[in-house]
């Protein structure tokens, strides 16, 4: 990586009520009820303040926030496709170096670039690794809902093992989705990008921190924060629960709060005593077929994993599961 | 920006929103079933549905409120029923169950 400087990241946000109050995400935008999103982009857009330009991908948030003639974003937004979320951002990215370099633009602008689980896990992975291989200097967020929710609920590659979908249908033959989510921070990881971390909206002061540390680090170049996004619609569960369903994936250590700075892992959330899957499992309706012995095999893979995050970090940041 | 003629051709070029946060001219809260209710004396202001709420319908104001037991606050915290989808996200975070979900009744 280059650059020496000695400067250390510092946040501003403390505590709660650092958070500035101005909206850069409004109301009026048409995203289910209760959809985690929201608050999101709120606190995303919050930290970026109005110098940044935000480029989304299609999916949930682009089609929800932006129905014409309405807008929810204050900020300069753009949208293209799908598949080049990571190319329009480093296009945008190139562009603001140009005008800087002739003298035409006088300030930092940051470049935001915020897309779906679709748009990244599958249909935008070769132009994020383009956008990440190249360095382009910009902050890259995936939502991830763990599916198509915007299109009716299909398969993504960030569909987890034995979830309902509409396109792995609960049956004699299938029972829900087979295969295991796709590895995307190990994928990102190995871009050797100078920032990455996940993050939850149930944990939004961790969430604010990570975000605004990638937004610093996008100095040196890309970076990247995975934040899990709780789907009522395709989850099946009551709205209310959109935060606590979240909170509990990180108690259950299905979600691991944890950042990559510079190569250096940590654990941002430790968790002492973990909570049984199976109370994050049975609160959605997309997991309401799984049997006894299918919740004791997510379970025994859960433990494997928190195993390897207790190896990675070198103690026990994810604890035994409370009896 | 927009020039003359009707129909399309009052559209701006490329058919971009030039007008930035025009949704709030769109009012969400048709969209509401249950109405939440925020109980002021029982409120701590901890500001955990402000952040939470993924609409935006907690407005935070510096407005001063004085409770029942004689406490002075220095925020206050108000539903926009304008936006607010009744979700109840508010009401299931909140840490001291001063929000309560009422039917709305017409």
């Amino acid at each position: 990586m280059m650059g020496s400087q000695p400067e250390r990241f510092k946040s501003k946000f403390r505590g709660i009520l650092d958070i500035p109050r101005e909206e850069r995400f409004v109301s009026g935008h048409r995203l289910c009820a209760g959809c985690p999103v929201g608050t999101v982009m709120r606190m995303l857009t919050k930290v970026a303040g109005k110098d940044s330009i935000i480029v989304n991908g299609t999916g949930c948030l682009e089609v929800s926030s932006t129905p014409y003639p309405y807008t929810s974003w204050m900020n300069p937004w753009i949208h293209v496709a799908f598949e080049n979320t990571g190319a329009v951002a480093s296009g945008v990215e190139a562009a603001l170096k140009v005008l800087k370099a002739k003298g035409v633009l006088g300030k930092d602008v940051k470049v935001v670039a915020v897309a779906g689980d679709g748009g990244t896990f599958d249909i935008g992975l070769q132009s994020l690794s383009g956008m990440l291989e190249r360095g382009h200097k910009v902050m890259y967020v995936l939502y991830d809902n763990e599916a198509y929710m915007n299109t009716g609920i299909q398969r993504s590659g960030a569909t987890p093992w034995g979830a309902w979908t509409t396109t792995t249908p609960v049956g004699k033959k299938w029972k829900g989705e087979w295969r295991w989510k796709k590895d995307i921070m190990g994928i990102v990881l190995a871009h050797r990008v100078p920032y990455a971390a996940t993050a939850s909206p149930s944990h939004p002061m961790d969430m604010i921190r990570k975000f605004e540390k990638a937004l610093y680090y996008t100095r040196e170049g890309p970076t990247f924060v995975h934040v899990l996004i709780p789907c009522t619609t395709g989850w099946r569960f009551d709205p209310a629960l959109s935060i606590k369903v979240a909170r509990l994936a990180v108690e259950t250590g299905i979600w691991v709060l944890y950042e990559v700075e510079k190569g250096k892992f940590r654990v941002t959330h430790k968790v002492r005593k973990r909570k049984p899957v199976r109370e994050y499992l049975k609160l959605q309706g997309r997991f309401r077929h799984l049997t006894d012995d299918d919740i004791e095999y997510i379970q025994k893979i859960v433990d494997e994993e928190v195993d390897r995050i207790n190896k990675m970090a070198g103690e026990e940041v994810i604890g035994p599961v409370e009896a | 920006m927009a020039s003359g003629g009707s129909g399309w051709r009052t559209l701006p070029p490329g058919g971009i929103i030039v007008e930035p946060g025009s949704s709030l001219r769109y009012k969400t809260g048709t969209w509401r079933v249950m109405r939440p209710i925020i109980n002021q004396d029982k409120c701590v202001r901890c500001r955990m549905c402000w952040v939470y709420c993924p609409d935006a319908a907690i407005i935070e104001t510096d407005e001063e409120y004085v409770d029942s037991k004689g406490r002075r606050w220095n925020r206050t915290y108000k539903v926009n029923y304008d936006y607010c989808k009744g979700c109840g996200i508010c009401a299931e975070e909140c840490p001291v169950n001063a929000i309560e979900m009422v039917p709305e009744v017409k």
